[in-house]
């Protein structure tokens, strides 16, 4: 059997609904909220401030730093709190996505910190917390040459499809997940993981189809940083 | 031969977000808040752009207050040392008043510096210059500086002090007159009032809260007019 038709009725190429709100925590200097589908992903920037260790400051750059976290209730069974191997690996990751378009030069031994957490969770939890946080990173002020746009491309069973669901990625003929982050204006990749197998060939087939799609999320992007500041301007 | 000229892509006063493409062309220059990118020139912030004729600004609509040389700002006296006081004014960083920039009156060799201000006194003093985020050096010798006391201080968003402080001060005059306070604006957030009748400098605040809250609209210095009209009464 092969995957014929999408659990949702999604066409391959569309994204889910989407949803994008900016400035949802009070006290943060920047935030944001970011929904794909089930999932559901909010960001709060604090900062520029202080850099504690104080041996990581660097005096000629701004540091970005990002920490990633599933609330316990934001998967079917309870998530344990706290740090974990994969929540560290995708802060990392986090951080290197966002970091190329961040302009930090005149931030020296400061930092701007990024709290991710996951409300929801039901597949590209990462993606979901990259659009949040660059939404976020632009409601703290902080320079920015771009925004960073993410969406996951896969393979379910052998049919391309971009933005799985967990139903998907869980797809009993196999299933292939590989996030990635873009620069929309250049079409640059700053964030590329694969988990599972393809070929050479629908790697770019997949890559062109997630190109596609950011597309849509830079718009949501633009329209949700624009409505905080409605009536503004002309 | 001629090279083609540039574009201009926004309006004055347009709300632009980071990347938005403000103009084209090498003979436009990109201000505070934009950037060349090849031939184009590119938003840096969220904000608004302005346009001021060949040279394409943004001031940012949110975020925290960046300091800069000739700015006049409210913070707190936390430290004294052989060098001179230390200022907190919302920054990571503390601002320093070297001695010698202290007041200006003379300050002779080893005079008791908490003579002048204390631990916990509020400066109005003016950024001379900053060398790096942890380097900023202020002084208290030039006009508009003064040591505050008994008064009030409220944290306003640092994005709003030029519409707080209107076109040529019109707003704050228009808020002193009606309330007999005495207000300082620093351009960090921090507005201090003072003098007045107690309940006049309530009025004062929820006049500066109001137009914090309504900054972005249109004739908003009617509205404030009229507000502090009805509740003066």
């Amino acid at each position: 059997m092969t995957y014929a038709k999408r659990f949702d009725g999604r066409k391959f190429d569309e994204i889910r609904p989407m949803e994008a709100k900016v400035g949802i925590i009070k006290r943060a200097t920047g935030s944001a909220m970011f929904k794909m589908g089930n999932t559901i992903a909010i960001a709060a920037v604090y900062g520029p401030r202080d850099v504690f260790p104080s041996f990581l400051q660097n005096p000629s750059r701004g540091l970005l730093r990002c920490h990633y976290d599933m609330m316990s209730f934001s998967v079917t069974e309870r998530k344990r709190p706290g740090p974990t191997r994969r929540s560290n690996e995708i802060s990392r990751v986090t951080e290197s996505a966002l970091f190329p378009v961040v302009d930090l030069s005149k931030f020296g031994n400061t930092g701007f910190d990024i709290y991710v957490n996951i409300l929801q969770a039901d597949a590209g939890t990462r993606t979901a917390g990259i659009n949040a946080a660059a939404l976020a990173l632009a409601d703290a002020g902080a320079p920015m040459k771009d925004l960073v746009c993410s969406v996951a491309v896969g393979k379910v069973g052998d049919k391309i499809c971009v933005d799985l669901t967990k139903e998907e990625e869980d797809y009993k003929d196999g299933a292939t997940d590989l996030p990635i982050a873009v620069l929309p204006r250049s079409g640059k990749i700053t964030l590329l993981q694969m988990d599972g197998n393809m070929t050479q060939k629908e790697i770019k087939e997949a890559l062109e189809m997630g190109k596609k799609a950011v597309q849509s999320i830079k718009k949501l992007q633009v329209k949700a940083l624009k409505d905080k500041y409605k009536g503004a301007g002309k | 031969m001629e090279e083609k000229m540039g574009k201009i892509l926004i309006e004055e006063r347009q709300l632009v977000v980071p990347g938005e493409e403000l103009a084209e062309g090498m003979d436009n220059l990109p201000g505070e808040g934009a950037f060349r990118e090849d031939d184009k020139i590119l938003s840096l912030k969220v904000g608004l752009a302005h346009i001021d004729n060949r040279l394409l600004k943004v001031v940012p609509l949110g975020g925290k207050y960046l300091p800069k040389d000739g700015d006049t700002i409210v913070g707190k006296v936390v430290d004294i040392g052989m060098y001179g006081w230390r200022v907190d004014f919302g920054w990571p960083f503390f601002a320093t008043i070297p001695l010698r920039d202290g007041s200006r009156e003379f300050i002779p060799n080893g005079a008791d510096l908490r003579q002048y201000y204390t631990f916990g006194d509020y400066v109005a003093c003016k950024i001379t210059k900053v060398v790096g985020s942890k380097i900023i050096d202020a002084s208290m010798k030039v006009p508009g500086t003064r040591k505050l006391s008994n008064g009030r201080l409220i944290k306003v968003q640092p994005t709003r002090v030029p519409r707080i402080i209107g076109k040529q001060g019109s707003m704050i005059s228009l808020i002193k007159e009606h309330t007999d306070c005495f207000i300082v604006v620093g351009q960090n957030g921090y507005v201090w009032i003072s003098g007045g009748e107690p309940d006049k400098q309530l009025l004062a605040v929820k006049a500066i809260r109001q137009v914090e809250k309504e900054a972005h609209g249109e004739g908003l210095t009617d509205k404030i007019s009229e507000f502090l009209k009805k509740e003066s009464k």
